[in-house]
């Protein structure tokens, strides 16, 4: 692995290798702000292999590799490099991370108390949490909330934002600084993508957990639409929006139901941002 | 026991961790590593199980002495037999 | 380096405090790719090492116990269904070792349940299985006749619910392979657990995993398995009748190449090693600093002497050829 570099992201640590040199740049140049990893030892090991012979010169192309991998990935353009880098960070979490209970959700925090939001893709939580950062919350995550197994706290994780096709244009309409967006990468097989840099206070407080307070399933393009959601309801759709509920075994199955049974859960429906934005104000403010 | 009944039992009581969630039965099966949400009447009928054995007649009149049950014992099987399935119940014939 | 380094570990923990950091990153990239992490994690216990060490060997600890539990629910399972029948389940390789708690156990990774039973009961058991909940995962018809003609296993089936691989094997080569072990001495001479599941006698034990790692496989995982050889021959009182039972089942020869390994590797390194001997470990230690398999050509010659070995070359050429039409390449 010619080129590589080591990155810490919230409780985590990795180390990226590439034949090729581009995703390394744009790794370290996207992740300049992030704490170096001090030990020098990484938690999961991601390395960017060509996809068959003779594919690193000739139309380059990319498998990702490493601790946990997916047997059957398509490989990707070199061009993604950075996309495939990112893939690969968080299947190593995804398929391997046992110090918390992970949840495919956003999160952000205000006032020491967090809110996370879980969906399908599509839902909106990438963005979402991407916005409330921008106006007055923490951002902590837009993959993945990682809570306790002890305490209960969500831990931040708080990785390149990935934003995907309308919501690149949103946010860039949010985001004056052009320095804290990645390139460009069209006709990913998620269509357009660009990364987002959290902002400096994301990254500063990394490492600061915080309390849950209230749990969204947050469902975009539909008609304005609230209503709780039951303790039951939102066991079953976390564990199934869990990677690691089920290897948890025992410790997770507390983690899980204390969360549920202490944390308020509502589905939201809405049709754009803003709207989401003045509901989760306005739930906020009534949280117990 | 009666000659060609089939015993239905269970493990210990710390092979499982329970909790109640809004109506629902969440069981951790600690030697599995599965968890189960069953619903009435598993919990009720699993919880009259014991380490011992008890045949499905013997269990449908425990029953009848605490719900209102109509007919017999044949649906009671049935429920005894997916307890068994989901590891939950084991039997001896 | 990384796997040269991963085995001096295994041979001598205490050695842990000498690594640097660009050190560990290699072992355990090296460890995870071998499946010996948590392997390594338990014989690390109580050594010097870097704090950012803890949490990454605990979680692979952690996924051992779990697979532990796993292996055992499975092999509760399979009692449960074969229990009308009347066939002891016995267990080999992972499962067996847990279920017995030997030294080759711990920090084990297990995978897919293995149990063998007698060749006159296996449709019993296939019917049993299928009954209880388990499918066929290879509807393939050429694959289906090729495995009940020639191997010495049931195609594989898994757990319809519990998504969990069962291989039932009838013997512990295949038929076509040279060494003939004799399954019906080792199905005689199983040893019996309080719990009722079973596993091979100490001396089959170790015929097996000499069995599985030189005479079946292409060597992938062979540092794990030549891990347990080692494990299992330390639980050996004697090893004249370990000697006698190996070349009973036609195994001596493998045992020889075998303890020859593990004695390199894991132990004192005093026996002299055959140039063969010196091309298998190149093959064990190719792993780069980066967890990758660093000898992509001799790993594809493995895998043709490994197919060899289970079938004679006109068999392997036209097994190979139908493998070939329909889409399948080795490596």
């Amino acid at each position: 692995m010619k080129h590589s570099c080591m990155l810490s992201i919230g409780p985590a640590s990795f180390r990226i290798g590439s034949p090729w040199r581009a995703p390394i740049d744009a790794l370290r140049e996207l992740y300049a702000a992030y704490p170096p990893v001090k030990s020098g030892i990484a938690d999961y090991t991601v390395r960017l292999e060509p996809a068959g012979t003779g594919r690193r010169w000739f139309r380059p192309s990319i498998a990702i590799a490493g601790d946990h991998m997916l047997a059957d990935a398509a490989p990707m353009a070199l061009r993604h490099g950075l996309l495939a880098a990112e893939m690969g960070m968080n299947l190593q979490m995804a398929l391997g991370w046992r110090r918390h209970l992970l949840i495919h959700a956003s999160s952000a925090e205000k006032d020491g108390q967090a809110l996370i939001m879980t969906g399908e893709s599509g839902s909106g939580k990438s963005t979402l949490a991407a916005m409330l950062g921008e106006c007055g919350w923490r951002f902590m995550g837009d993959e993945f909330a990682l809570i306790d197994l002890v305490t209960g706290s969500i831990h931040s994780f708080p990785r390149l934002v990935s934003l995907k096709n309308a919501a690149i244009d949103v946010m860039r309409g949010i985001v004056k600084a052009p320095a804290r967006f990645g390139p460009l990468m069209e006709a990913t097989p998620k269509g357009d993508i660009a990364h987002l840099v959290p902002p400096a206070d994301a990254i500063l407080h990394m490492r600061d957990p915080a309390e849950p307070a209230l749990l969204l399933f947050p469902r975009f393009g539909f008609a304005s639409e609230l209503r709780g959601v039951s303790k039951g309801e939102a066991f079953v759709r976390l564990t199934q929006a869990s990677t690691n509920y089920v290897a948890l075994g025992e410790a997770g199955f507390h983690a899980l139901h204390h969360f549920v049974d202490t944390v308020p859960a509502m589905a939201l429906d809405y049709a754009n941002g803003e709207e989401a934005l003045a509901a989760i104000d306005q739930l906020w403010e009534v949280r117990s | 026991m009666v000659d060609g009944q089939t015993l239905y039992y269970r493990d210990s009581a710390d092979a499982v961790v329970e909790h109640d969630l809004d109506g629902l039965r969440l069981v951790f099966h600690r030697p599995s590593g599965i968890t189960h949400i069953i619903a009435s009447p598993l919990p009720e009928i699993w919880s009259l199980l014991d380490e011992q054995g008890c045949s499905a007649e013997a269990l449908w009149r425990q029953l009848s002495d605490h719900y209102d049950l109509e007919g017999d014992s044949t649906g009671l099987v049935q429920h005894l037999d997916a307890l068994a399935t989901l590891g939950l119940a084991r039997l001896q014939r | 380096m990384s796997a040269h380094l991963l085995v001096m570990l295994l041979r001598t923990p205490e050695r842990a405090e000498a690594l640097n950091a660009a050190q560990w990153n290699g072992v355990i990239a090296t460890a995870r790719a071998e499946r010996l992490l948590a392997t390594l994690a338990y014989r690390l216990k109580g050594q010097v090492a870097p704090d950012a060490l803890g949490p990454i060997l605990e979680s692979a600890r952690f996924d051992a116990e779990y697979e532990k539990r796993l292996a055992l629910w499975e092999a509760d399972r399979a009692m449960a269904a074969l229990a009308p029948l009347d066939v002891p389940v016995l267990l080999l390789k992972g499962a067996a070792y847990v279920a017995a708690s030997l030294k080759a156990g711990e920090g084990r990774m297990i995978g897919d349940l293995d149990i063998l039973v007698s060749y006159e009961r296996i449709g019993e058991v296939e019917a049993a299985l299928l009954a209880a909940g388990w499918e066929w995962v290879k509807p393939d018809p050429y694959d289906d006749a090729y495995y009940r003609q020639w191997m010495h296993e049931l195609p594989p089936l898994i757990h319809r619910e519990r998504d969990r691989m069962i291989d039932v094997h009838h013997t512990i080569l295949p038929l076509t392979a040279r060494p003939m072990p004799d399954a019906q001495a080792l199905l005689a001479d199983a040893v019996r657990l309080p719990n009722g599941l079973c596993l091979l006698s100490p001396e089959d034990r170790v015929c097996h995993a000499v069995a599985h790692m030189l005479a079946d496989g292409d060597l992938d995982g062979g540092l794990r398995n030549l891990w347990d050889i080692s494990c299992l021959i330390s639980e050996i009182d004697n090893i004249s009748a370990l000697e006698s039972r190996a070349r009973h089942h036609g195994l001596h020869m493998h045992l020889a190449r075998a303890c020859r390994l593990v004695d390199h590797l894991y132990g004192k390194g005093k026996m002299r090693l055959t140039w063969a001997d010196r091309l298998f470990v190149r093959r064990l230690l190719a792993r780069n600093n980066w967890g990758s398999d660093s000898r992509k050509f001799l790993g594809l010659g493995f895998y043709v002497r490994s197919h060899l070995l289970r079938m004679p070359p006109l068999m392997l050429a036209r097994h190979l050829w139908t493998k070939w039409r329909n889409g399948h390449r080795p490596i």
